[in-house]
């Protein structure tokens, strides 16, 4: 009779890295419905292209590293990342915007550091800042939301086959002039000498298309609290983001009302719910404790505030995570929990501060 | 009721109790064989008090416990010990330990045993020794030893008894089904505790999972006395923690390091209670216990009466097993519990559940991931550590960071390991870390005893040397001394004229000493020789004898009566002032023989010979000095606080020694304990107060020492400045006189000189001051040293007293008292020593005066000697009818006032001696010599002189014969002196041989 031999504990919750990254799959499904109904098949189709090039790029590098491939794509995180990255992109994002996005993101911003769990900053967000960065037209050219291209006739988006050749490079760019406009915070930021009232009432895009946007934050807050349920994350990292957000902004809104957007703009528009939700509680390149992740979050909501109004691009939330995520590991050091049966915390790392 | 707290983290895995707490529980069938382990507990192994082919009854004890940590082992049944060696015992590591080895006979057969019939009735430590003997060790899991635990009120306010019956590990249900079936037995252990340690309040902390038995002892507990609560806490693994139950149901936090008797907690579990219960009433030994036996590869899940030492073998094949589902074999829970390698272990005291699980069951955990940081091992850890963050520290052996993160808080109850989705065993890696830890930190603790070790032993050398130093010291002084008493008893001497002089009286006692052995000597030959004189060299040798004999006694009184002098060192002091004194001598010598050759004046001869003289002299005092210096004068001061310094590291040892004699008697529990302690805190005492003398005395140490050195040249310097001013002053009225154009300069000279001088005496003055504030300082506090010697005393009074006593009733201890006596009292007689010769040295230092003396004296004569001179030559110039004749007399009436004033001083010192001698015995005889020989040379130069200026027929003849017999004194006084410290002239080198006839 051999009986196994092993280290307590004998049993494991069946609780896989794989498991979660489907749930996070999973609690995208409501924005991604929304993206679709709003802007068309853009996103849809992004999101696949973009996942099968992660798979491509996580296969190849697994095989450069001499890892074993079906093993590790099994913890779906590639494709979590592509699925992030996707969404973030605008609808109609050519086919090779995606792809230097998901090369920066899996290639450089994950394996190059050494794979899952040691990369200090989200991939994600790496690929969109660079994407942002260099090819700023690109990247700004937001597909209008449906109901601003043809309101009386119905769902009036792009249809799929031409959403495809958009994408992929078949149709004239001219032909999809129609379909694209400034996203609501291009908008309100370059509405030129108009105050912010005269806006909302003057700018199609805020008088009648910001629906599309909130709805859309509205999914993206339905996916977050099925994973706050499900227990993949805790409440600290969204809840202090959209916290400090709402406070900072409420405060310069309350000071000068012509000239600042509301706290409601801000959290339901751009990236705001998808960063607090899906890309502020990343684990890997968060903050690790509640009191960090905690602080991690202020940082974020407080970057975005100060990159949106005084900062030279539309939407901060991948510059505001990625600064963040280089301030995670000093955060940690200063956030340690009070261990039980200790006074008080410690700090630092060896007993230093 | 109680409120319920909460601690952090926790998890729900899948109970797994029903399996095993349907069926009642059931005894196990006696196996043939029995295998008990030596080590079933925390602590010491028991010892065997059985031989293999005794037989052994049911609860008779066949080992008992070593050491203060272990507990007593019994036969679980009636049968013959087969076999005492190793065998495979259930361990993590899967090793092989000693155990007894029982061949049951299968009558069960009972040894004589009774319960007690009121164990109020006896002592508390009576009755936890009792319980220690029964064997009893924690059965909660750790099995620490029952008896540790209840001592705990000794030293520890006890307010709360926690009672653990919250089984919260997966799959058992022993304690469960103990509950159920015996709450009284429960609560009878419970009421046995709270007797020992008298708690405020009583507290069952049980999950609430087990609805049952929550109403056993709800049952149970309605109707008793003490001040119990049955308290219901939330299932959640690791309520059963036992940091973890105190935090629930006191809310308060063991603090790290500590346990919890330290916040006035003691927890004890539901089986120790029992067990407590049935050894205290029934007088059955700890010898079986409760073990589920569950898990998918066994038919029967349930719990059974199980005898110690029962092999799961047995127990897995009475519970259907299906070996070939049997996968992995679990002795206790799944989270904490540890991996059989085979079924061929036996049941110990702390095994609690068997379980025998399938693959699918316990399925080995799938390879591990990365760690993604999710945190989710963080939300659970019921320490509120960072696992993750102890992960990459303990993967990195980073161990500094990982001690700093409080990996040492971590009790490995397994709940992060237990939900990681990346499947990494951080229970596995943590252990890693703590061995290593641990076994650096043993590595470091072990360099450092070396190193310590070594210390000691360099410390030790150096005291030895010490010591054997000082002893070589003592007996050197015992010598000198007995010497010098034979000296005494030996001589013949002139009475002493000044009274109470020790130092003259010396003199007096060893030049009659001489006598008498001259005028002895001179009998002996006229005896020999047959001279006729006989009875008159007998009546002066008597004469002589009687001299010696009271120059003797006069010393002996004056001894007596003043204080013994013994300042062991020269006295550098004086011989850089006879140095000084010597040069400046020289000088003079030299600018009047230079003044002389110019002027073409008689006596040139003379005076080139006095300069040659003086050049000698010169040498000859500087020599001394530099020997003095450089002779390693061990000041008093310096010794003494070696001394201390030795009596401090000492007194320390002895702590030590009996710090260790008293852990030694608390482990083995032999020995007054009481005692030891008490030696220990009047050693502690001991220790500290000779440090403090140590570290006062050193503090002090250079001190006094200072300002009485420091008089000397300041008083020099001062007074050369004020001959230097006096000088200039005189040059520059001879310049004014005269009309020089430098007189002005010379006058602005004077008044800077004068300045100068103003200052020396200033500083002169303070110093003064200074050591009059200092005052009689003595040099060795003399208070702590008689305390110590008054202590030892004490104690050897009382150690005396205790041994009479241990002899008395016939302790086998006495003889071991007795010679602790004997050494307390070497320890006395040393302080005694020390303080009678810190008294001895005291009173010989006796305040500052005996050693400002010498410089007074030589002070003293040197005025007189100016004055002489100056009068002289105030005589010479008033013969010649000069007209400086009248400043010169005001000259000499002034130094001659300086000389009284000397003078004054130096009796005035003397007096202040008292009858005390300055006396500084242990002269240097090289420069007593010297001097002897110096002035001997002079006299026969001087007496060469005198005689050529006879044959001359020179006027001067007169004056230098005078000289002749003034130098011849002077020879004779430094021979006395010389003889007096011990020398010895030649019968040759007699003045006598030189006079000139």
């Amino acid at each position: 009779m051999a009986l196994i031999r092993s280290s307590s504990p004998h049993l494991h919750k069946m609780n896989q890295t794989g498991r979660v990254m489907r749930l996070v799959l999973l609690a995208t499904l409501p924005g991604l419905a929304a993206m679709t109904f709003f802007f068309g098949w853009g996103t849809l189709i992004n999101i696949i292209w973009a996942s099968l090039l992660a798979v491509g790029f996580e296969a190849a590098i697994m095989k450069l590293r001499n890892r074993p491939i079906q093993f590790y794509l099994s913890d779906y995180s590639a494709v979590v990342t592509a699925v992030l990255l996707a969404l973030a992109l605008p609808p109609f994002a050519a086919w090779w915007v995606t792809l230097v996005g998901v090369f920066v993101a899996i290639v450089i911003a994950k394996h190059l550091y050494g794979g899952l769990g040691q990369n200090p900053f989200n991939p994600a967000m790496v690929a969109y800042a660079l994407l942002l960065v260099s090819f700023p037209v690109e990247m700004t050219r937001w597909t209008e939301p449906f109901v601003l291209v043809d309101a009386d006739n119905g769902w009036s988006v792009l249809s799929f086959i031409d959403t495809l050749k958009v994408i992929f490079g078949g149709i004239d760019t001219s032909v999809i002039d129609s379909y694209t406009g400034a996203t609501p915070l291009d908008a309100l930021r370059h509405r030129g000498g108009l105050t912010t009232e005269e806006a909302w009432r003057q700018v199609p895009v805020l008088a009648d298309g910001i629906g599309a946007w909130h709805a859309v934050s509205a999914a993206y807050v339905m996916g977050g609290v099925f994973l706050l349920y499900k227990k993949i994350f805790t409440w600290h990292a969204p809840v202090s983001v959209l916290g400090s957000l709402a406070v900072l902004s409420t405060l310069f809104f309350i000071v000068e009302p012509d000239y600042f957007a509301d706290p409601f703009f801000h959290l339901t528009v751009g990236g705001t719910m998808l960063g607090a939700f899906f890309i502020a509680t990343d684990p890997v390149s968060s903050a690790t404790s509640n009191k960090g992740k905690i602080w991690f979050g202020i940082g974020i909501g407080a970057l975005i505030f100060v990159i949106r109004t005084w900062g030279g691009y539309p939407d901060a939330v991948a510059f505001a995570v990625l600064l963040m995520n280089l301030s995670a590991p000093f955060i940690d050091q200063y956030t340690q929990p009070r261990t039980y049966g200790h006074a008080k915390a410690k700090r630092g790392l060896k007993g230093d501060a | 009721m109680t409120r319920v707290h909460s601690f952090h983290g926790g998890i729900h895995p899948p109970e797994n109790k029903r399996q095993s707490n349907g069926a009642p529980i059931r005894p196990a069938p006696i196996p043939p064989r029995l295998v008990l382990p030596l080590s079933q507990h925390i602590g010491a192994p028991a010892e065997p008090l059985v031989k293999v082919g005794d037989r052994v009854l049911k609860g008779q004890v066949i080992a008992e416990p070593i050491g203060r940590v272990s507990v007593s082992l019994h036969a679980p049944t009636s049968g013959t010990v087969t076999l005492i060696g190793p065998q495979p015992v259930p361990h993590a590591s899967g090793m092989e330990a000693d155990c007894i080895v029982i061949e049951t006979d299968g009558q069960d057969e009972w040894i004589e045993h009774a319960g007690l019939e009121d164990y109020k009735s006896y002592t508390k430590s009576e009755l936890i020794n009792y319980i220690r003997n029964y064997g009893i060790a924690g059965m909660g899991g750790a099995g620490f030893p029952t008896d540790v635990k209840l001592h705990l009120g000794d030293d520890h306010i006890v307010n709360t008894l926690i009672i653990n019956a919250a089984e919260c590990e997966p799959y058992i249900t022993a304690d469960d089904l103990l509950i159920r079936e015996r709450s009284d037995e429960i609560l009878g252990g419970i009421e046995v505790i709270a007797h020992l340690l008298n708690p405020s309040h009583i507290l069952i902390g049980i999950e609430d999972n087990k609805p049952q038995a929550i109403r056993a002892l709800e049952d149970a507990v309605r109707g008793c006395h003490l001040n119990i609560d049955v308290v219901v806490v939330p299932t959640k693994y690791p309520s059963g923690g036992e940091k973890q139950l105190v935090k629930l149901l006191t809310g308060v936090e063991v603090p790290s390091g500590k346990i919890p008797a330290d916040v006035g907690i003691v927890c004890q579990n539901v089986g120790t209670a029992s067990a407590i219960y049935r050894a205290v009433h029934r007088g059955e030994p700890l010898i079986s216990r409760i073990v589920t036996i569950t898990g998918d590869a066994v038919d029967q899940r349930h719990n059974l009466e199980v005898l110690i030492g029962t092999q799961y073998s047995e127990l897995l094949a009475a519970s259907g097993v299906r070996r070939d589902d049997l996968y992995r074999l679990v002795m206790g829970g799944p989270m904490m519990g540890f991996t059989m390698k085979s079924d061929a272990v036996p049941v110990v005291k702390t095994t609690n559940c068997i379980i025998a699980a399938t693959e699918e069951e316990m399925p080995p955990a799938p390879p591990a991931l990365n760690c993604i940081r999710c945190g989710m091992c963080e939300q659970v850890c019921p320490a509120e550590l960072l696992p993750q963050q102890l992960h990459w520290f303990a993967k990195g052996k980073e161990y500094d960071k990982a001690k700093h993160h409080n990996l040492f808080d971590c009790i490995e109850c397994g709940a992060c390991s237990y939900v990681c989705p990346s499947n990494i065993p951080l229970v596995q890696y943590y252990r890693n870390a703590k061995a290593e830890i641990r076994q650096e930190e043993a590595e470091k603790q072990k360099a450092e005893y070396a190193r310590m070790r070594f210390e000691a032993r360099q410390a030790r050398l150096e005291q030895e040397k010490i010591e054997k130093e000082q002893r070589r010291k003592a007996r050197a002084e015992e010598a000198a001394k007995a010497q010098a008493s034979k000296k005494d008893s030996a001589g013949a001497a002139k009475p002493a004229a000044a009274g109470g002089d020790v130092k003259a009286l010396k003199t007096a006692a060893a030049v009659a000493r001489t006598k008498l052995k001259k005028a002895e000597k001179a009998f002996e030959q006229a005896k020999e020789s047959g001279a006729d004189n006989l009875a008159e060299l007998e009546a002066a040798f008597n004469a002589a004898k009687q001299k010696a004999d009271d120059a003797q006694q006069k010393l002996e009184q004056a001894e007596k009566g003043g204080t013994a002098a013994a300042s062991g060192a020269p006295d550098i002091k004086a011989l850089k002032t006879a140095a000084a004194v010597a040069r400046t001598k020289l000088k003079k010598a030299q600018s009047a023989l230079k003044a002389a050759e110019e002027k073409g004046q008689d006596g040139v001869e003379q005076l080139r010979d006095t300069v040659k003289e003086l050049e000698t002299k010169a040498e000859a005092a500087q020599k001394a000095f530099d020997d003095a210096q450089a002779a390693p004068a061990p000041a008093a001061q310096v010794v003494d606080i070696k001394q201390l310094k030795t009596a401090a590291a000492v007194a320390r040892t002895k702590l030590k020694q009996a710090e260790k004699a008293l852990a030694n008697a608390q482990d083995s529990g032999e020995g007054d304990i009481a005692e030891l302690e008490a030696k220990v805190k009047e050693l502690e005492a001991k220790v500290e107060t000779t440090r403090k003398a140590f570290e006062a005395a050193e503090q002090g140490g250079s001190a006094p020492a200072k300002p009485v050195i420091d008089l000397a040249p300041l008083k020099e310097d001062m007074d050369k400045a004020l001959a230097k001013v006096e000088k200039a002053e005189a040059a520059a009225k001879a310049a004014e006189e005269k009309g020089l154009p430098t007189a002005e300069k010379m006058r602005a000279g004077v008044d800077k000189l004068r300045g100068k001088y103003e200052e020396a005496k200033k500083a002169y003055e303070d110093a003064e001051a200074q050591n009059a504030a200092a005052g009689g300082k003595p040099a060795i506090d003399l208070a702590p040293l008689k305390e110590d010697m008054d202590k030892a005393l004490a104690k050897v009074e009382k150690a005396d007293a205790a041994a009479k006593a241990a002899e008395e009733k016939g302790l086998p201890t006495a003889e071991k008292m007795r010679a602790g006596v004997d050494k307390l009292r070497g320890k006395y007689e040393e302080a005694k020593k020390a303080y009678e010769d810190a008294e001895a040295q005291n009173a010989s230092a006796g305040g500052k005066p005996t050693i400002d003396l010498a410089p007074l004296k030589e002070d003293m004569e040197k005025a007189l000697a100016k004055v002489e001179k100056a009068d002289a030559a105030a005589k010479a110039a008033e013969d010649k009818g000069l007209p400086t004749a009248e400043k010169m007399r005001a000259g000499v009436d002034k130094l001659r006032g300086k000389y009284e004033e000397a003078k004054k001083a130096f009796e005035d010192a003397l007096a202040q001696n008292g009858t005390a001698a300055p006396a500084a015995p242990a002269v240097n005889l090289d420069e007593l010599k010297a001097d002897m020989e110096t002035a001997l040379g002079k006299v026969q130069k001087a007496d060469a002189a005198a005689k050529n200026a006879e044959e001359k027929g020179l006027p001067t003849a007169e004056k230098m014969r005078a000289g002749v017999e003034k130098l011849r004194g002077k020879y004779e006084e430094a021979k006395q002196a010389y003889v007096a410290a011990g020398g010895s002239v030649d019968a040759e080198a007699k003045p006598d041989t030189v006079t000139v006839d």
